[in-house]
């Protein structure tokens, strides 16, 4: 599949196209939640990485345009770090894990917001232009202390690090790589952080991490029906 | 014409249906065993359906918190989890409950946005079989059904034959059933999807846009029940072929640092 846009030139390959989301791995995320955890729908915390998978209608590049549907005031916008499979990791340990990642790139994993993680639709994730990707893969050593920064018309909105994860980068790809196998090119999110800014059509926004760059896109008003 | 991607001789055909099994396109006739059986035709974004069968809703009444939804229950899976025609797919062993789901899986072949469903089936190239397995030992209450349950290695089995949409006069008038050792454990109808296929259609394409290699796998009816390593499962629809697959053993892989 041919995906120009995300054509990155990186050791070995380029994207896949396939990209997982992890949810509720920040810390204060989970603990956001409350004792909410353990009430109806969710009966429990969750034991294995919450993950979702962002579809190829969804994959963008920098500087792309992203249509807030005409039923959603407001956009959440994640910030995420994604871990890029450079080889092959199939049930690889923690040790080991990050000699399975080529890369790291930033993928703005945008929803419209919602309140319940028990079913949610995948209306609300899997949108056309819902994550973009960019603006190209860097190799980062400690993918657990990244800085990060969102931006919203100019204006420093989010500020947060990679860190504080109930699972940091090889334990997750260690805990995800147990059950699937994730090949070279693939995108797996280390997930955002509590906070996620909103934003609304019209406005533009700018994810940035330390040592892989800035990801632009704008917002837009869905086009009317014909 | 149906058609199948195969691996033989150290290169990947087409091939066709054959009174002996298959004929690649380079005429050499084959038996089924002969070959590698890989998916029929080249994955996008796999988009599966839970409870679009009522009498199956019904069998997981008990387990439900909900019984009856406007919106279509879908989810989605990655292309790692798919195998062949006469692949293995490996059973944890830890797991108590693991059952497969017979599908009809619908394979996009032209672009759809916001297709209505009265346009909605010229946008499908075709059909085949699909049988996606669960393990429910591992089901969680956040953002079901959980990968862990539905995306694992080798757990959608696809296949085997890609039959064009001009070969299926009608989608939703097909027996579908799966039988565990020879033994008939599951028997449905697609006329009885709760969502068909030009509504699902209409309700994804509304807000993802559709590609070709894009499949749909339209949910399963009642009867699922456990299977074990060692078991033979075959998922069969009329009309659109028989997909076989063996489960084994999930032994440890070792010590790989």
């Amino acid at each position: 599949m041919t995906l120009p846009l995300l054509d990155f030139a990186f050791a070995p390959y380029r994207l896949s196209g396939v990209v997982y989301g992890c949810l509720l791995n920040h810390r204060p995320a989970l603990a956001a939640l409350g004792e909410a955890v353990n009430a109806a729908p969710y009966k429990a915390a969750p034991k294995a990485p919450v993950l979702y998978v962002k579809p190829r209608n969804t994959l963008a590049g920098d500087g792309a345009t992203v249509c807030v549907p005409a039923d959603a005031t407001e956009l959440e916008l994640g910030a995420a770090l994604g871990l890029v499979i450079g080889r092959t990791a199939c049930r690889v340990s923690e040790a080991q894990a990050l000699s399975h990642v080529a890369g790291c790139t930033i993928v703005a994993d945008i929803s419209v917001p919602h309140a319940s993680f028990y079913r949610p639709s995948v209306r609300l994730k899997a949108r056309d232009g819902f994550c973009p990707i960019g603006p190209r893969v860097a190799p980062i050593a400690q993918p657990d202390a990244v800085a990060v920064r969102v931006w919203v018309d100019g204006a420093l909105v989010h500020e947060t690090t990679t860190g504080d994860r109930l699972r940091g980068a090889a334990r997750l790809l260690a805990d995800v790589s147990a059950f699937m196998t994730l090949a070279p090119g693939d995108v797996l999110m280390l997930g955002v952080s509590a906070g996620a800014p909103r934003v609304r059509a019209g406005q533009r926004a700018e994810i940035e991490m330390a040592g892989i760059g800035r990801l632009h896109m704008q917002f837009a008003a869905e086009e009317p029906r014909a | 014409m149906k058609t199948a991607r195969v691996a033989f001789a150290g290169a990947i055909h087409t091939a066709t249906p054959h009174a002996q099994g298959l004929q690649l396109a380079d005429g050499r006739v084959l038996a089924e065993d002969q070959v590698v059986w890989l998916p029929p035709f080249e994955l996008g974004t796999i988009i599966a359906l839970g409870l679009n069968y009522a009498d199956h809703v019904k069998e997981l009444a008990k387990e439900l918190t909900v019984t009856a939804k406007d919106e279509p229950l879908v989810f989605l899976k990655g292309p790692g989890s798919v195998v062949g025609h006469r692949g293995v797919t490996r059973r944890p062993q830890d797991a108590q409950f693991m059952h497969y789901e017979c599908e009809l899986a619908v394979i996009i072949g032209r672009t759809a946005r916001r297709v209505k469903a009265a346009d909605a089936l010229a946008h499908v190239a075709g059909y085949t079989v699909c049988n996606d397995y669960a393990v429910r030992d591992y089901l969680e209450n956040w953002y079901r059904p959980n990968l862990r349950v539905k995306n694992r290695d080798g757990g959608t089995v696809l296949g085997p034959w890609f039959v064009p949409a001009a070969d299926v006069p009608d989608p939703h008038d097909l027996k579908l059933r799966t039988l565990v050792n020879g033994e008939l454990k599951q028997q449905g109808h697609t006329g009885n999807m709760v969502n068909d296929i030009p509504a699902l259609i209409e309700y994804l394409s509304e807000f993802m846009t559709l590609q070709a290699g894009d499949v749909i796998l339209t949910g399963t009816p009642e009867g699922v029940v456990n299977v074990n390593a060692g078991d033979e499962v075959v998922c069969e629809i009329d009309g659109i072929g028989r997909l076989v697959n063996t489960l084994v053993a999930d032994a440890p892989t070792g010590d790989t640092a």
